[in-house]
């Protein structure tokens, strides 16, 4: 494959996403460094989760290109299982768990693994695996409810869950859609606190909608409007840009 | 956490299921073979033919119920599998038969001789043996499913547009056999069998050997479902029937897990078909109509699906009621009775006999270990 001079985790240019002649994303370009938590904020309709749809292969772009990892990989040739096995983990806008499954069992299929059929039919415990996913559980702190079925559990707990079967999967570029949608002020501060922790060892896409929650945050800020970059910088830069107000209150 | 496999594999509804099933093979036909015929409990060589149709109905929805129950595949035409299972232990007795046909023809079956046939096709050659049409048995079904599992689940043909597919199949299927020139005896199928292995089919103890050894086919394929299923490959299955996208976005290859799944259920629905053709004595392009795979599903739905033991236990219930009702004034009913015993499950008892015993019995487990303080958790499943 062609190689691509960028130092860039993950390289968008000029994506264009078109569905019957409605473009949710309209050559839309942005870079990720390694290591970088960048959050993603715009109105409905701005083409947030579309983005997060192609650089996980849900949605091919009718234009333009997605690189991984300093330009190896091109995602657009690929689909969602292969760019799982790169590294690209996704958490749903709605909170998505296996609700007939145990919370540790939902751990277990999550844990990075052979993924083929021959490895699961085969498959044991083994140590590593457990504390795995001990330390995981440490992490999102659902240890006592391990033996709940996963759909028993609270709106805000299925929301932490699923961060965790992110973090088993053991991803480079975590894409977090809404992780704060439906939750409490309090769980939403220690969710802020879980992403941070997160972003020591991960690169971290967030896309959200609730402002508090970018600002505890603190990371670098794009805005995007009708599937294009509007403005990028800091919170505060980009709350006193004039367009970005105008797009937020002017409808 | 994780119990040893084997444990896992027979949790106390396994080895429940497997000890009725082993007691049910002894005791069938120790009750037809010693019993004196006046005795009230003597089994009739009838009967004993009867159940061993039921125990490869239950094989059949054992096989539905691994693809339906866990993975979330609705196959509306597995009876295609169980019908060229089935042609294929036909095309075996037929070879068997030799000269003792009607032309006494030493290659060619009756049929072909009829049609004015020179020779054997070649698709026939090998059949009589029996090691390779045992093989075949499980090999043209696995074959199929395998192709047809390839195309479907890589375009992401699922749901209701994957049932409606496979319906097609098995009809299309049932057209082909219906002509002559297919070489499997158009609308009469195969018929008129001697003997298995040296062994005459209608003796009363080859009956009653074949329904042990198709107890024992039901045993085996029991067992690997459950180890399928207790697996975590079985988790992933459940997954994938659940939330499918999910389990892509989380790096498994669904389509490859279906395809596995979707061709090992074939397979067993093959074997079912093989055994059931000898107890039955004929097999013929009836076998591949739409409405036999509809109705095994229904024996699923009923029993519970999901649970295995409940895809058996529909068979038999559903078929018995069959029976029972089929042979009496209540006979023209009976398809009214089948529709209605569907809705009734459906809208009353959505998870199917067993299903809904095993619902209850979690919840009371649940109830208890939430009412003491301090209750250890359940053992991880």
């Amino acid at each position: 494959m062609e190689q691509h001079t960028t130092t860039a985790l993950l390289y968008l240019n000029g994506i264009t996403v078109s569905f019957d002649g409605f473009k949710a994303l309209n050559e839309l370009s942005f870079l990720i460094e390694p290591g970088e938590m960048r959050a993603i904020i715009g109105p409905n309709g701005a083409g947030k989760t579309t983005m997060i749809d192609v650089v996980t292969g849900k949605t091919r772009p009718d234009a333009g290109d997605v690189y991984f990892e300093e330009g190896t990989y091109d995602l657009s040739k690929l689909d969602e299982t292969d760019i799982a096995a790169l590294g690209i983990g996704r958490k749903f806008q709605k909170p998505t768990v296996f609700d007939m499954h145990t919370v540790e069992d939902n751990l277990l299929l999550a844990l990075k693994n052979d993924r083929r059929v021959r490895a699961t039919l085969l498959w044991q415990s083994s140590t590593p695996q457990e504390r795995r996913i001990e330390e995981i559980f440490d992490t999102i702190r659902l240890k006592s409810l391990r033996s709940r079925v996963a759909g028993s559990l609270s709106h805000g707990q299925k929301q932490w869950l699923e961060i965790g079967m992110l973090l088993a999967q053991e991803p480079k570029l975590l894409l977090v859609d809404e992780p704060v949608a439906g939750m409490t002020d309090a769980e939403t501060r220690q969710t802020a606190e879980l992403l941070k922790e997160i972003n020591r060892t991960k690169t971290v896409i967030v896309v959200e909608h609730d402002m508090t929650f970018v600002r505890d945050l603190g990371v670098r800020v794009t805005c995007l409007h009708e599937g294009s970059v509007l403005a990028e910088g800091t919170i505060d830069q980009v709350s006193q840009n004039e367009r970005v107000v105008e797009v937020y209150l002017g409808r | 956490m994780t119990a040893h496999p084997l444990i896992r594999m027979l949790d106390r509804g396994a080895v429940l299921f497997l000890a009725l099933l082993g007691a049910f093979a002894i005791a069938i036909p120790v009750l037809n073979l010693l019993v004196p015929e006046g005795s009230a409990l003597h089994v009739s060589t009838y009967l004993v033919a009867l159940f061993g149709k039921y125990v490869c109905y239950g094989i059949l929805a054992l096989s539905i119920d691994l693809i339906w129950g866990y993975a979330g595949i609705l196959s509306l035409g597995h009876g295609a599998f169980f019908a060229l299972g089935g042609y294929a232990m036909g095309m075996y007795l037929m070879r068997q038969i030799g000269t003792r046909g009607v032309y006494a023809n030493p290659i060619l079956p009756d049929f072909m001789v009829f049609l004015n046939w020179k020779e054997l096709p070649v698709y026939w050659y090998g059949f009589q043996y029996f090691p390779y049409a045992a093989l075949m048995v499980m090999l043209v079904p696995g074959a199929l499913a395998f192709v047809f599992g390839w195309f479907a689940f890589r375009s992401r043909v699922t749901g209701v547009y994957l049932s409606i597919i496979t319906q097609a199949m098995t009809f299309a299927l049932m057209l082909g056999f219906f002509r002559n020139n297919f070489g499997f005896g158009g609308n009469n199928g195969l018929t008129d069998f001697k003997d298995i292995l040296g062994f005459n089919v209608q003796a009363e103890g080859t009956r009653n050997a074949l329904l042990v050894v198709s107890c024992l086919a039901l045993a085996i394929g029991f067992l690997i479902c459950r180890a399928i299923v207790t697996s975590k490959f079985g988790k992933v299955l459940v997954a994938i029937r659940d939330a499918e996208a999910r389990t892509r976005f989380l790096g498994y290859r669904v389509e490859a897990y279906k395809l596995f799944v979707f061709t090992l259920s074939a397979c067993m629905a093959g074997v079912a078909g093989a055994l059931y053709v000898p107890q039955v004595g004929i097999i013929n392009p009836s076998e591949f109509a739409p409405g036999n795979s509809i109705e095994a599903v229904i024996w699923v739905a009923v029993g519970g699906r999901g649970t295995l033991t409940g895809a058996v236990l529909g068979a038999f219930v559903v078929n018995y009621a069959k029976t029972f009702f089929t042979s009496g004034v209540l006979a023209p009913y009976w398809l009214f009775m089948l529709g209605g015993l569907f809705i009734a499950v459906t809208l009353l008892l959505p998870r199917g006999v067993i299903g809904t015993y095993n619902h209850w019995r979690d919840g009371r487990g649940e109830a208890r270990a939430a009412g003491v303080p301090n209750a250890p958790p359940h053992a991880a499943k």
